[in-house]
């Protein structure tokens, strides 16, 4: 009768070990988008400085994609880098510090395009965040918020940011904006709109680069 | 009529509708006055004798923990006083052999240096000789009246002379006795310093024996106590218990704090071996939960070495092993404390490794370089997390004697928490069961105030042909409360 209790207590204590592993994952993945057409092309020293908060936020295990927003953006030739930091902090530091020589390179060559496609670059962002499997999604947009397409570029359609979070960041006023306020509120509202359609879970705008710590906390 | 006017006898006389109304009611309640009493009654013993049986019940479970905890006290005790006076017997016997071992010569020494001094004294009796007799002849002789005779005079001045010779050579001879007197007294005194030592020597031990045989007298006291099943026994051990569960349980708390230094220490440095992105649950990394096991078999080491040094009881396997084994299993134990130790103290180097790494990046990530700092004074902080790295294994170890403590005081301490919980629950349950009576009686009085009139009536007219005085309402009433109560 013991024999048989302790077989049973030793068979549930397996199932409980067995089972008490978290098959969530808990890492983050970050897809930046970095605005490079007309003159906000002149920003990517900001640009450069958000990317090393990520790289010092992120902790192994975590993503971190950087992209460039051109005229056309869905496409992989405008991934600058991309990187899953090691399980081991160590050796996650020592791509934290090649990603950082591959952006600096970069920040050096930046070339400003004629259109901004943003709607593009989140459609591959979104890919690539899903194919990750990491627990929380961030795309982060570094740009005015002002798309431009060619007549060519179809972006018209319903697209999915299914738990995503989108984060816009350092949307600077345009000209016109600060004629009419209104066009510079109703873009934002504009993207809101069309994000929080697609199934994002979260739409915020950071404009003060000190705060740069709301991006990943929790609203 | 309306809907709401439906009951009233005269529907224009609300008034006399609602007397006629509570007329016709009174007279169905005097008339259901006995069931109804029975009623109330009957639910109030429903809900007060399971309330009391309940209270029955718990009041016995309570007894019986208390006697079960009174025994499982005194066992411990008996067994606890039981070893102590084992010790202390065990100390009498190894002072016994240390001191008076040497007994037999210190006793042949005592002896010796008394039967030297008594010789001493002896030989200080040894008086000079008297005076030789012929002295009486000199005083006669002196007491002749010489009258001038030249004869006579010469004589006498003979005699004068040899006795001044006698007497000076008799006071040398006593001066030298009384010197050679002196001499042995003062040979005396180191005898007397040695026999002073000795004694005192003696004093000591026996005083130390005293005292000890004192302190076996008070554990076999309390002992006798024990054995008896006295209640002052049975206090002094509860109180005994929860002082001791006071003690370990801060001592347990301030282990726990060196436990989370520890794991402080460790944890960053394990997620570079198991990994940094494994969760165990949402906020438990695995490598976090890795940190912990090793701090935990660590302290199960420590647990194992203090068993096998015979410091705690908490496995009697361990104690029931023969010496060769429980050698064996103490070296084991202390070899695995020394290399976790060994690991722990690299797994603090790696961590401040780490933390320089991170530290680094993020300042080539910043905007300002901050200057590189290679002093001595840098390096303060790494030697000491090695050495605490170290340090803390071993006393973490310890704490098996506090977690004996605990473990041994938490069944005292729980029993007695708990049969006084049994006990208060017993209270407030009989409370509630005569609340529920009382209650009862209550309702059945309130009854008969709402049909006092037609009472009142039955007591008009029953009180021409009223019974027996003393034989009144109110002791019927009571004659039918005991009868209910029984």
């Amino acid at each position: 009768m013991i024999q048989r209790l302790f077989l049973a207590a030793l068979l549930l204590v397996g199932t409980a070990v067995a089972g008490c592993g978290d098959s969530r994952s808990h890492s983050n993945a970050v897809y930046m988008l970095v605005d490079t057409s007309g003159t906000y092309a002149q920003e990517a020293g900001k640009a450069q400085l958000i990317i090393n908060y990520l790289l010092g936020t992120l902790t192994a295990g975590d993503s971190l994609m950087v992209a460039r927003v051109t005229s056309r953006s869905f496409s992989e030739k405008d991934i600058i880098a991309k990187v899953t930091f090691d399980s081991r902090p160590s050796q996650a530091n020592a791509q934290k510090r090649a990603f950082k020589d591959q952006i600096d390179a970069y920040v050096k060559t930046v070339r400003g395009t004629a259109y901004t496609d943003i709607t593009g670059g989140m459609i591959q962002g979104a890919q690539f965040l899903n194919e990750t499997g990491a627990g929380t999604k961030t795309i982060i947009i570094f740009s005015d918020m002002q798309e431009e397409l060619d007549k060519a570029t179809i972006r018209n359609f319903p697209i999915s940011l299914k738990n995503i979070r989108i984060i816009a960041v350092n949307v600077v006023k345009l000209k016109t904006d600060n004629i009419d306020p209104r066009r510079y509120l109703g873009r934002l509202e504009a993207w809101q709109k069309r994000v929080e359609g697609a199934g994002a879970s979260e739409w915020r705008v950071i404009n003060d680069l000190e705060r740069l710590d709301a991006i990943f906390s929790k609203s | 009529m309306t809907g709401s006017e439906y009951w009233m006898v005269w529907p224009d006389n609300t008034a006399v509708s609602v007397l006629v109304l509570l007329l016709v009611a009174m007279a169905f309640l005097y008339a259901a006055r006995k069931p109804v009493h029975h009623l109330i009654g009957s639910l109030g013993f429903l809900i007060s004798g399971p309330l009391r049986i309940g209270a029955r019940w718990l009041l016995a479970a309570a007894n019986d923990m208390t006697q079960r905890n009174k025994a499982v006290l005194l066992a411990h005790g008996r067994q606890e006083v039981g070893q102590r006076i084992e010790r202390e017997f065990e100390r009498l016997g190894a002072m016994v052999t240390r001191d008076l071992q040497g007994y037999p010569a210190l006793q042949r020494k005592l002896l010796d240096e008394i039967t030297r001094v008594e010789e001493d004294y002896k030989k200080c009796g040894e008086v000079p000789p008297p005076p030789p007799d012929w002295v009486e002849a000199v005083t006669a002789m002196a007491n002749v009246k010489s009258s001038g005779n030249e004869m006579v005079q010469k004589v006498l001045g003979e005699i004068n002379r040899s006795v001044t010779s006698i007497h000076d050579k008799a006071l040398a001879d006593y001066r030298r006795a009384y010197e050679t007197r002196h001499k042995i007294l003062e040979g005396f005194m180191p005898f007397w310093r040695s026999l002073d030592k000795t004694m005192a020597q003696v004093d000591k031990k026996l005083t130390g024996l005293q005292d000890s045989t004192a302190a076996v007298d008070g554990h076999m006291a309390k002992y006798e106590q024990i054995n008896a099943k006295t209640d002052k026994a049975e206090h002094a051990l509860t109180v005994s218990a929860f002082t001791q569960f006071a003690i370990a349980f801060l001592v347990m708390a301030v282990a726990s704090g060196g436990a989370f230094v520890n794991f402080k220490l460790i944890a960053l440095p394990m997620s570079e071996m198991v990994g940094a992105g494994d969760y165990i649950s949402s906020s438990l990394r695995t490598s976090e939960v890795a940190a912990l096991v090793i701090i935990f078999v660590e302290a199960s080491m420590g647990l194992f070495l203090m068993e096998s040094l015979r410091v705690t009881h908490l496995f009697p396997r361990i104690a029931n092993l023969n010496e060769h084994m429980r050698h064996r299993m103490m070296w084991i134990a202390l070899t695995l404390l020394v290399t976790l130790a060994g690991i722990e103290a690299a797994l603090a180097l790696m961590r401040d490794m780490l933390i320089s790494d991170k530290q680094a990046l993020l300042h080539s990530l910043a905007t300002v370089q901050q200057a590189a700092t290679d002093s001595w004074v840098a390096r303060i902080p790494t030697a000491g997390q090695m050495l605490l790295g170290f340090i803390l294994p071993f006393a973490l170890a310890f704490i098996a004697i506090p977690l004996e403590s605990l473990i041994y005081s938490t069944r005292t301490v729980g029993g007695v928490l708990l049969a006084g919980f049994v006990r208060a629950l017993a209270f407030v349950l009989r409370i509630l069961g005569n609340l529920a009576r009382r209650l009862s009686r209550v309702l059945i009085n309130l009854y008969d105030v709402v049909i006092v009139l037609p009472l009142l009536i039955e007591h008009l007219v029953k009180a021409p042909r009223a019974p027996a005085p003393g034989k009144s309402r109110r002791g019927a009433d009571a004659e039918d409360l005991s009868k209910e109560r029984s």
